[in-house]
């Protein structure tokens, strides 16, 4: 890891074409990255180059254009590959979203391992993505659920750990919350897993845009994160697995690509990472996931990471400063676990209202209950309005946020 | 703040601040919930209907002031009004937020059916986002009525 930089904000920002863009005569304000991020011009002429210039079927043309598009396919695998420190690069799979990465972690290796009575180990602050699956595999096959309570700072409550864990077949877990923000002590929490026997099935796709990630140091077993959160483009998701455990496991999808050979009475599969690669993927949107791996591998993910601690200290500390009670901030306040995501409450006023009148000074935040309902409940709330900060958002940006949230008050006066 | 006085017209805020028949009746007295996906709104609307007519209505549940508010209303508009008119009402209320019949096509505005404090919301239809918090209530209502 180098020493963290002086982060020029200013001139990220003039990387992404979107950010230029005024709407009635002012910027944008964009903070909803933890929803989706912007993408940077390096992203968007890759994935242009790559149409104007090299784009062929992959893995099935003997013809030289078909190989240069492979290649380049290949290529941003291997970007992939060390963006998080995997062992092979045949342990990356492309998927749809994180969301199938982790639906195909579930019903393959699930389907395979899994039966009624066993317990899977989720918390109370994971996304839907990595809960439904679990619940439509507990409808099928009756395993049992469990769930990691969180402490009124919304950390994980790890105090009973050692008993949820007991027996669990799997723990799967968030690295860093999309609601609060909070970061999980991944490593501490994989070794806890393997310890009582279970598989660590990590969500990174909060976690992986905005710090360093090596699932090698964390001995985790699976991860999953989007391209569309770190820069890319949507429509693709990575699952990372043990190479072991990929090789165990059954397809999730069939067709095309995905086996070794057809017959009529059946089929063999393809080796990894093919075997999980039905269909003609995304084949332009991994060229772009690659080229923003590269674009944020540039910036230094440890920098990212130092400048978000910066905005996130400063929006705490402007924002309580400025309003006092009126501002719940829900999640941690030290910003050693957290990043700089923030579901919040102001002055009792519902967060599509505050969201509504945010948008009228181009503050782009979101408002609803961020897949996240178990967590929402838990926090004893129907919605909350979430900001969240990412590298091209800066303290000015914390201060047109709150001037606008000021204005709210003027609307909606109990 | 200019641009948004057509959606936060005084009397929405007034209705906001201060929903009228808030609160349920007791069984057997038809009761559904609504929700709204988007956000995690979600409604309760609780009806008595005796001899074709809404003698009573109350509402609960959380959500934003255009949600609250159109349910506020709803209320005022329907109680003591025979289910039929009600059943107008609710499709002269889609019509003015843009929401098409069950064929597809626009809902002509019926002229013998008075809107009143309703057409306050009509400001909703200009951010389509809305929409889903307005009529969220009168989803819940035909529900609610459909049980009677």
């Amino acid at each position: 890891m180098t020493t963290p930089q002086p982060f020029d904000v200013a001139t990220i920002k003039q990387q992404f074409p979107l950010l230029q863009r005024e709407l009635n005569g002012a910027p944008l304000v964009y903070l909803d990255s933890a929803n989706t991020a912007q993408k940077p011009q390096v992203v968007i002429d890759a994935m242009s180059r790559f149409m104007v210039h090299s784009y062929a079927p992959i893995n099935r043309s003997a013809y030289a254009l078909a190989a240069e598009a492979t290649d380049f396919y290949e290529g941003a695998r291997t970007k992939v590959q060390r963006f998080i420190n995997a062992r092979r690069a045949h342990e990356i799979v492309f998927t749809k979203n994180a969301t199938e990465s982790l639906n195909l972690v579930a019903f393959s290796w699930g389907r395979a391992n899994l039966q009624a009575g066993d317990v899977v180990l989720l918390t109370h602050m994971e996304h839907h993505a990595n809960i439904v699956p679990w619940h439509m595999l507990a409808a099928e096959r009756g395993i049992v659920l469990r769930w990691v309570p969180l402490t009124a700072d919304g950390q994980l409550d790890l105090t009973d750990l050692t008993s949820l864990l007991d027996g669990a077949k799997v723990f799967s877990f968030t690295a860093m919350s999309n609601v609060l923000g909070t970061i999980t002590p991944v490593q501490q929490l994989c070794a806890a897993a393997h310890a009582a026997g279970a598989l660590a099935i990590v969500d990174g796709c909060q976690y992986v845009p905005h710090n360093v990630t090596d699932v090698q140091a964390w001995d985790a077993d699976f991860l999953a994160f989007s391209s569309h959160k770190l820069c890319g483009p949507s429509g693709v998701g990575v699952l990372w697995g043990r190479e072991a455990l990929l090789d165990a496991m059954p397809p999730f999808l069939g067709g095309g690509n995905m086996i070794a050979d057809v017959r009529l009475d059946g089929f063999t599969t393809a080796e990894l990472p093919a075997k999980f690669e039905a269909g003609t993927p995304p084949i332009t949107e991994v060229v772009g996931l690659g080229a923003a791996v590269d674009f944020l591998t540039g910036l230094g993910m440890c920098n990212i990471r130092q400048h978000e601690i910066d905005v996130a200290s400063y929006a705490m500390r402007s924002l309580t400063e400025r309003f006092g009670g009126d501002i719940q901030l829900h999640g941690p306040t030290n910003v050693e676990v957290r990043g700089a995501t923030f579901s919040f409450g102001f002055r009792g006023i519902h967060p599509h209202d505050l969201s509504q009148v945010l948008d009228q000074t181009n503050v782009c935040v979101r408002a609803g209950h961020h897949c996240a309902k178990p967590l929402m409940r838990l926090l004893g709330v129907n919605a909350t309005a979430r900001a969240s900060f990412y590298l091209y958002n800066d303290t000015a940006d914390v201060d047109v946020f709150a001037d606008a949230l000021d204005s709210a008050s003027d609307i909606f006066a109990m | 703040m200019p641009g948004l006085e057509d959606l936060y017209r005084e009397i929405i805020l007034d209705h906001h601040r201060n929903p009228r028949n808030r609160g349920e009746l007791p069984p057997p007295a038809p009761h559904a919930v609504g929700h709204n996906p988007l956000c995690g709104d979600e409604i309760d609307v609780y009806v008595q209907v005796d001899d074709g007519i809404i003698t009573d209505v109350k509402v609960g549940g959380q959500g934003c002031s255009i949600s609250q508010s159109s349910a506020s209303m709803m209320s005022q508009a329907i109680k003591g009004r025979p289910v039929d008119e009600v059943q107008a009402l609710i499709r002269r209320f889609k019509g003015m937020m843009s929401i098409p019949d069950e064929d597809g096509n626009p809902i002509e505005p019926d002229p013998a059916v008075k809107l009143g404090d309703l057409e306050a919301l009509q400001g909703v239809v200009k951010y389509p986002v809305r929409i889903k918090c307005a009529v969220l209530s009168w989803y819940t209502l035909l529900d609610a009525l459909s049980q009677a």
